[in-house]
């Protein structure tokens, strides 16, 4: 299992489209990968899911990854994380 | 062979695009009891196939037309369709309940619409309904029906259909469609109103547009004169491509004068403001020279949802508002619920006669937990501009001091809670009840401004519903009974220092614009796009030489006299 804990430091959290682009990453990937908030957790596949949380900015998320493919799939979201200037 | 369907000219300008027809499926959801739930999960399968196929497509050519950005929503639509929450749950509930895939994708898509809806937030709130169509485009195909919503369009187009909603209105994408027409309607039904605010050129109350064409056959809209052309030769085209050409001229002379004020010849200042219904209007009033807001429509925060709006989702409202118009007057009108204007989640009892009936400040002040919501949203906002609360459908000076008596509590609430509220709100009403305007004189001593609402005041002084086609002979605003309750407003309000306001569509009416003008109408508030031909009007016309043909005027007979004398002499 590997994991990763990001601060949002986007203005507008995590909304619809950076949260589009998170989603079809996690979907790369064959692990089950759950994104933790405020004491829930979600599949990081479903984007009715993430976007349930109206993560906000400022709050801390943390992305886990279980399977064959864990530290590819975290990697990636992390690149993504960063690319897409949510969180660090 | 092009054919020319008459209709009324609801906002001025010209489309040439190819027709959208609307039609709302009826998506009636049988439950059903299955056996063979693999090949009902591969019916399922099938449908979400087809569904993303025409996403795909839908989203390439936003992409293409639109750019990424735009483009995002299908994206992201898309991936509800992919969702494993949902897919999952959709075929497990076929498998153990032996339930059709229909009931099964409505009750799991219905719990993630509940799900969003119920959330304290606007943009989440708005999920919901992005969830809806998606989910309304797979039942479509599960039921076998065609499915268009305006959502779904994603070329230029301009629309065809029976009747536009609040909520089909709402969703319209101003990149694409160019234009509409409708069956019904007349200029102050909620189609035509919203056309002129989104200023885009529209027919209404053709009765059979939606009968004579078909998709993508080619249209022109001619919303200055009111006519649709279906099938249009060439020269037909570059007539009406020349005629736009003109029009576009003439706007740019009107252009000239949006930074003006508004005086007439012998320089008598008036007030030209704009009728807005969500704060994005504000950006039409100020591009259109509006020196205000005259009446900011407060019911379309309330209407397309499910719930009612919580008192921050109205003080960011009202407060947006009130910033960008950087200190010009605001004028808000408190819910006006009830007659044409429904909100299914309150759950009203249907009337024989919702005009007369339990609208407007009778619900609120019944249902005092909304109008308190809203009045302490207002009161909040009130120090971000030039805040002016107006209360809709006054019959009684009784309802208009426990109105404001309602108002004033909120105001020592919030002032004792520590929140600052502004000391110069003025507390006005609609006159739009015969009764009101009889009284003005009473009610001038209390209220600081009337704002005359003539499309209610009109039907309910001639007994004649403006819905109704039939009657619509009688819809007479230059008839000298209005024009004589007019004055008698305007005259009750200068009498104790107040000033009067008028914001129905007979305010921007270029055949009205003198006669009020001569009667001392102090602030017009229309359409955002009115405005400029109206100070281009006004500035032609000296008020001393009208007001000497008022008495005339208000002794003539018939409507037809007044127009007559109108169109010969001003």
């Amino acid at each position: 299992m590997a994991e990763k804990t990001f601060k949002v430091t986007s203005e507008s959290g995590i909304h619809a489209r950076p949260a589009t682009t998170l989603v079809n990453q996690a979907g790369q990937f064959s692990s089950d990968i759950t994104l933790d908030y405020n004491g829930k957790s979600v599949n990081l596949k479903s984007i009715m899911g993430v976007m349930s949380l109206g993560i906000q900015q400022g709050s801390s998320i943390v992305i886990k990854a279980e399977g064959s493919d864990a530290d590819e799939a975290i990697a990636a979201l992390e690149n993504v994380m960063k690319k897409e200037g949510l969180g660090e | 062979m092009s054919e020319k369907i008459s209709g009324i000219a609801a906002s001025a300008g010209i489309a040439i695009a190819k027709a959208f027809v609307l039609q709302n499926p009826e998506l009636t959801i049988e439950r059903k009891s299955i056996s063979d739930s693999a090949s009902e999960i591969e019916r399922f399968e099938a449908a979400l196939k087809v569904s993303k196929e025409e996403l795909s497509v839908i989203k390439e050519k936003a992409n293409k037309e639109l750019g990424e950005d735009k483009a995002a929503i299908f994206a992201a639509h898309l991936l509800v369709l992919s969702d494993p929450e949902l897919v999952d749950a959709v075929k497990q509930k076929i498998e153990s309940e032996k339930v059709n895939a229909e009931a099964a994708m409505d009750d799991v898509s219905s719990m993630f619409i509940n799900m969003f809806e119920s959330m304290d937030n606007e943009y989440m709130k708005e999920r919901a309904a992005d969830i809806r169509d998606v989910s309304k485009r797979v039942l479509a195909h599960l039921l076998n029906v065609t499915f268009t919503t305006p959502a779904s369009i994603t070329e230029e187009v301009v629309i065809l259909a029976e009747d536009l909603t609040p909520s089909d209105t709402a969703q319209l994408n101003r990149n694409f469609v160019k234009g509409f027409a409708t069956d019904i309607g007349g200029r102050t039904s909620h189609s035509a109103i919203m056309s002129r605010s989104m200023e885009i050129p529209a027919v209404v109350g053709t009765k059979t547009i939606t009968e004579n064409v078909e998709n993508g056959v080619m249209v022109i809209i001619d919303g200055l004169d009111g006519h649709v052309i279906v099938n249009p030769t060439e020269d037909e085209v570059a007539t009406y491509e020349e005629k736009q050409k003109q029009y576009q001229k003439q706007k740019a002379e009107w252009a000239k004068l949006v930074n003006e004020k508004t005086f007439s010849s012998d320089s008598v200042q008036v007030e030209l403001a704009a009728n807005i219904g969500t704060p994005a209007d504000v950006k039409g009033v100020l591009e259109n020279g509006a020196e205000g807001v005259g009446l900011y429509r407060t019911e379309f925060l309330y209407m397309g949802r499910d719930q009612l709006p919580t008192e921050e989702e109205q003080f960011k409202a009202y407060s947006e508002v009130l910033q960008k118009m950087e200190g010009k007057p605001v004028v808000i009108r408190t819910l006006d619920i009830g007659g044409d204007k429904e909100l299914p989640y309150l759950n009203l009892p249907k009337e024989l006669n919702p005009f007369l009936g339990f609208r407007a400040i009778r619900l609120c002040l019944e249902e005092q937990e909304i109008f308190r919501t809203q009045l302490r949203a207002l009161l909040r906002a009130s120090q971000y501009g030039n805040l002016k609360i107006m209360f809709p459908m006054i019959a009684t000076l009784g309802e208009f001091r426990a109105a404001k008596g309602i108002l004033l509590e909120e105001k020592e609430k919030l002032v004792s809670e520590g929140i600052e509220v502004s000391e110069s709100i003025e507390v006005g009403i609609m006159v739009e009840i015969p009764s009101t305007a009889v009284m003005a004189d009473t009610f001038a001593k209390e209220v600081d401004f009337f704002s005359i609402g003539t499309n209610d005041l009109i039907q309910y002084t001639m007994a004649a519903d403006r819905m109704n086609e039939q009657v619509s002979y009688l819809y007479q605003p230059y008839n000298p009974a209005i024009l004589r309750l007019v004055k008698m407003v305007i005259d009750a309000a200068h009498k104790e220092g107040k000033w009067a306001g008028m914001c129905g569509e007979m305010a921007g009416d270029p055949i009205a614009i003198p006669i009020l003008l001569g009667l001392g109408l102090d602030e017009f508030s229309m359409s955002a796009t009115s405005v400029l031909p109206a100070r281009s009007q006004i500035l032609g016309l000296s008020k001393e030489k009208i007001s000497a043909h008022m008495d005339e005027i208000l002794q003539m007979e018939t409507m037809e006299d007044v127009v007559k004398f109108a169109e010969e002499n001003f």
